[in-house]
């Protein structure tokens, strides 16, 4: 009896001790000046020992330290180098895990080639170490969702790199629809789609029964033929994953015949049809810089990224889909290699900050250090493409959502 | 008479190759990296007839009458880049026939035509271990290769030790990969693995037993086997084992049977080799390691560390590096030395790992690895700092020829990818180049 007293007594004292850590916690991290020594805030020049005031999750000032005032009462934290929190502009981390076994494996459904209405954030675990991973190197937003594996493996959404369940993550539910071309969505041999041809003699199918369904008021109510609807109302893109030089061409033709929103992925022939991809007004999510040449990624280029920005186009990197050994990469080194190729820091970081955030939609929100935008930043102790600097921060509306040195 | 041009320019070409062989070439005022001793600012290197002739601070070293001298001011020299562990030039070993199958010889199945040499060479790697893969407890025999350039074939590559023979180990591999539940006469599981290993061992020493009798009597002698005749040479030492193997209780088993026969052995990936290192290093065994991106991608790589290096490093550990290309791209190793250094290895031990702790690994430690006075003139010339991610390599030389040229755009190409750059060579390429830059 007065054992169970006692422990109610802890139960009761270690729960009062959290919920003040908590509010301490809460306290501390609600309100930080992040001081730069560069601050490369995206919107206009980098700033020298330059100072971001974060207050309540958003960004309350950014300047030169000689002219933005801390005040007394704020968590101070310096670091060489501070950035915008990083954007994976396409990603399959958290539908996919690490162990790369069949049940942390969600981002693709083998029962059909046309599943537009899978919704990622009924597959998405945001507790997945992956995230975790790449918020350690300063990524602090992911559009990620169904793999580039069939021809409509499913939807897409836009999460921040944090949150307890996918609800406190989720930025966007639904936003795009991963639509795939070429060899990667062929079918089981003797099943379709079976040809390029095939592929698209069927997605346009799907696409003519979406426009007949739009204009109807009593059209069937059905889950596929609600996503697919929306997409013709051009209310949600296809993101359509297109390597081949005539992949491109297809998805341009597609969009063009159904008067579609479209983001082009991968590209990595993007190089062959400049022209072509400026002229339809698309932007492209180009291809990891070090994905590997082979398959219909074996044309790629280094220097496609310097070369669709060169050409006018609005791109923004990704980490991709991998299948095996590493299971994600790291966004943060794949810009850095952009860096290494073609393009100068700036453009490397905007491909993972501001230029992914219009893209996706979010520029108003994220990508950039701005007053009233969200508090993601990241922080790093040298130049953040270098091999040898670190991320030694990341913030996440206003909280330090890691400190380990990675 | 356009036959008789032809004629001429080949002549030409040919007399140009000849006195390329003999006219030594030096490289002034690079800041060289030669790995055995300490960086020099502004460093000569000669090169003659394929060896190192002189390397040294400017001043120091005499450049001999009538060499072709090249201004290499603002560039950086260190040694080609060693490869413990590739899978380029398409290498095939075992089959589905059985898990041991030391008489497989990757040597019959490689493509030198293959555009993975050229990305190789684009990366600086200037000597490779090509290896079979890891599905088999022993998938066969690899070969250890200088990626000269111009190959028709595989003997182009090969290196040759003092009586002659082409060099290479033997690939072995335990924990899940060399595992097939219901695969016949393969192993279901870890004890399964280690005993029919043991056992091959076994036969191995009777095998060499029986040949010891024979005192060289031919009639006492066993019948051939070449499994046999292969596992002999592991037993003898001549053949180094490079075993694939990734969590801690495997790499700990490799150790146990190292012990019980006494082989010469190399751990490759070693993913939780942050957990046994202090073993490893009482084993006094070399490490060959591969940092990744991201842990998992499989259960065996959940737990590896990109401070893996550093560990191994403090252990005492000789530990290079390597791409297992595909899995690293060629021409990216010097990346992985980059992230090693990131979490926590030295500088020195990132760049030995890239070179000289290979060159020991392959038994090559002799010949390559370091620039040191009578060693292969296998060499790089860098744009800046190699642990930098801005600096490419511009130059890659093989025994004093130049394979790797970033200003020749065919070579560019295959640097930074593009379409046609993924194309197996084609036959016709290497004429332009043929005296190998020492023009």
């Amino acid at each position: 009896m007065k054992n169970e007293k006692l422990k109610t007594r802890n139960v009761f004292l270690i729960g009062l001790f959290l919920f003040i850590f908590h509010f301490s916690l809460a306290t501390a991290n609600g309100q930080i000046a992040v001081k730069g020594e560069t601050v490369w805030t995206m919107a206009g020049e980098p700033i020298s020992n330059g100072v971001v005031l974060v207050n309540n999750g958003k960004i309350e000032a950014v300047g030169p330290q000689s002219s933005v005032q801390i005040p007394a009462n704020y968590k101070v934290i310096s670091a060489k180098v501070v950035t915008p929190g990083l954007i994976d502009a396409h990603t399959v981390i958290g539908l996919n895990g690490y162990l790369n076994q069949p049940h942390d494996q969600m981002a693709l459904e083998g029962s059909g080639p046309l599943q537009p209405e899978l919704r990622a954030i009924d597959a998405y675990n945001s507790d997945e170490k992956l995230i975790e991973w790449v918020r350690q190197f300063g990524v602090t937003t992911i559009h990620t969702g169904h793999q580039p594996s069939a021809l409509i493996s499913g939807q897409t959404m836009i999460a921040k790199t944090t949150g307890k369940d996918v609800d406190e993550a989720t930025l966007v539910p639904t936003a795009m629809i991963a639509v795939t071309l070429g060899e990667d969505s062929l079918a089981a041999q003797g099943k379709s789609p079976g040809t390029r041809a095939k592929e698209m003699s069927m997605l346009r199918a799907e696409l003519i029964k979406a426009q007949e369904n739009s204009k109807k008021t009593d059209a069937p109510k059905d889950l596929r033929s609600d996503i697919m609807v929306r997409v013709i109302k051009r209310e949600i893109p296809l993101l359509i994953t297109a390597n081949k030089a005539q992949d491109i061409m297809t998805a341009l033709r597609l969009a063009k015949e159904f008067n579609l929103k479209i983001v082009l992925d991968g590209a990595a022939e993007a190089q062959l049809l400049l022209k072509e991809i400026k002229a339809s007004g698309f932007p492209v999510i180009v291809h990891p810089t070090m994905a590997r040449a082979n398959g219909d990624e074996m044309s790629l280029s280094m220097e496609d990224a310097a070369k669709l920005k060169a050409a006018g186009i609005p791109v923004a990197l990704q980490s991709g889909y991998e299948g095996y050994v590493p299971k994600t990469r790291v966004v943060l080194f794949e810009a850095a290699m952009a860096a290494a190729n073609g393009l100068s820091q700036r453009d490397a970081l905007a491909l993972v900050t501001i230029d992914a955030a219009k893209i996706l939609g979010l520029d108003a929100r994220i990508g950039s250090l701005e007053k009233g935008k969200d508090a993601d930043l990241a922080m790093y102790d040298g130049d953040p493409f270098e091999w040898t600097s670190h991320c030694t921060g990341t913030i996440i509306n206003g909280q330090v959502v890691s400190d380990v040195v990675r | 008479m356009k036959k008789f041009f032809y004629c001429i320019c080949a002549i030409w070409l040919f007399v140009c190759a000849l006195s390329a062989q003999t006219k030594p070439v030096a490289f002034i005022n690079a800041r060289i990296i030669p790995i055995v001793g300490q960086p020099i600012d502004k460093g000569v290197l000669v090169v003659q007839n394929g060896k190192i002739l002189a390397i040294g601070a400017a001043g120091s070293v005499t450049i001999p009458s009538g060499a072709v001298t090249i201004d290499a001011v603002g560039k950086v020299i260190m040694p080609g880049i060693v490869d413990s562990h590739s899978h380029i030039l398409e290498p095939a070993g075992g089959d589905a026939s059985g898990p041991i199958q030391p008489d497989v010889r990757v040597l019959d199945s490689l493509n030198v035509n293959s555009t993975s040499l050229r990305r190789a060479q684009a990366g600086g790697i200037t000597t490779a271990n090509v290896m079979p893969g890891s599905g088999h407890l022993d998938s066969g025999q690899t070969m250890y290769l200088k990626l000269r350039d111009g190959a028709n074939k595989i003997e182009d590559l090969e290196i040759l030790d003092k009586d002659g023979k082409y060099m290479g180990g033997i690939k072995f591999a335990n924990g899940t990969n060399s595992i097939r539940a219901g695969g016949g006469t393969f192993p279901g599981t870890r004890a399964k693995s280690a005993a029919l290993v043991r056992d091959q061992f076994i036969k191995a020493q009777e095998y060499r037993d029986k040949i010891k009798k024979a005192a060289g009597d031919p009639t006492k002698m066993p019948a051939r086997d070449l499994a046999m005749e292969a596992l002999v040479e592991v037993l003898d030492g001549k053949r180094v084992i490079h075993w694939h193997t990734h969590r801690h209780d495997d790499i700990v088993t490799v150790l146990r049977l190292q012990k019980e026969s006494g082989f010469r052995v190399v751990l490759h990936h070693v993913s939780e080799a942050w957990k046994v290192a202090d073993e490893i290093a009482k084993a006094k065994v070399p490490c060959s390691i591969i940092l990744i991106d991201s842990p998992g991608g499989k259960l065996e790589t959940a737990e590896i560390k990109l401070e893996n290096a550093a560990v191994l490093e403090k252990a005492g550990v000789l530990t290079g590096f390597h791409t297992d290309d595909p899995i690293t791209d060629s021409r990216w190793l010097m990346r992985t030395a980059g992230l090693a250094v990131r979490a926590g290895m030295s500088r020195d031990a990132a760049l030995f790992g890239l070179t000289m702790a290979n060159a020991k690994i392959l038994d090559l430690g002799d010949r390559i690895g370091s620039l040191e006075k009578g060693k292969d003139a296998d060499f790089i010339l860098l744009s800046g700092d190699p642990l930098s991610v801005y600096t490419h390599v511009l130059e890659t030389w093989v025994e004093g020829r130049k394979v790797f040229d970033r200003s020749n755009p065919r070579d560019y190409l295959v640097a930074v990818g593009g379409y046609g750059a993924s194309n197996d060579r084609y036959v016709d390429d290497d004429e332009e180049d043929k005296d190998g830059g020492n023009e």
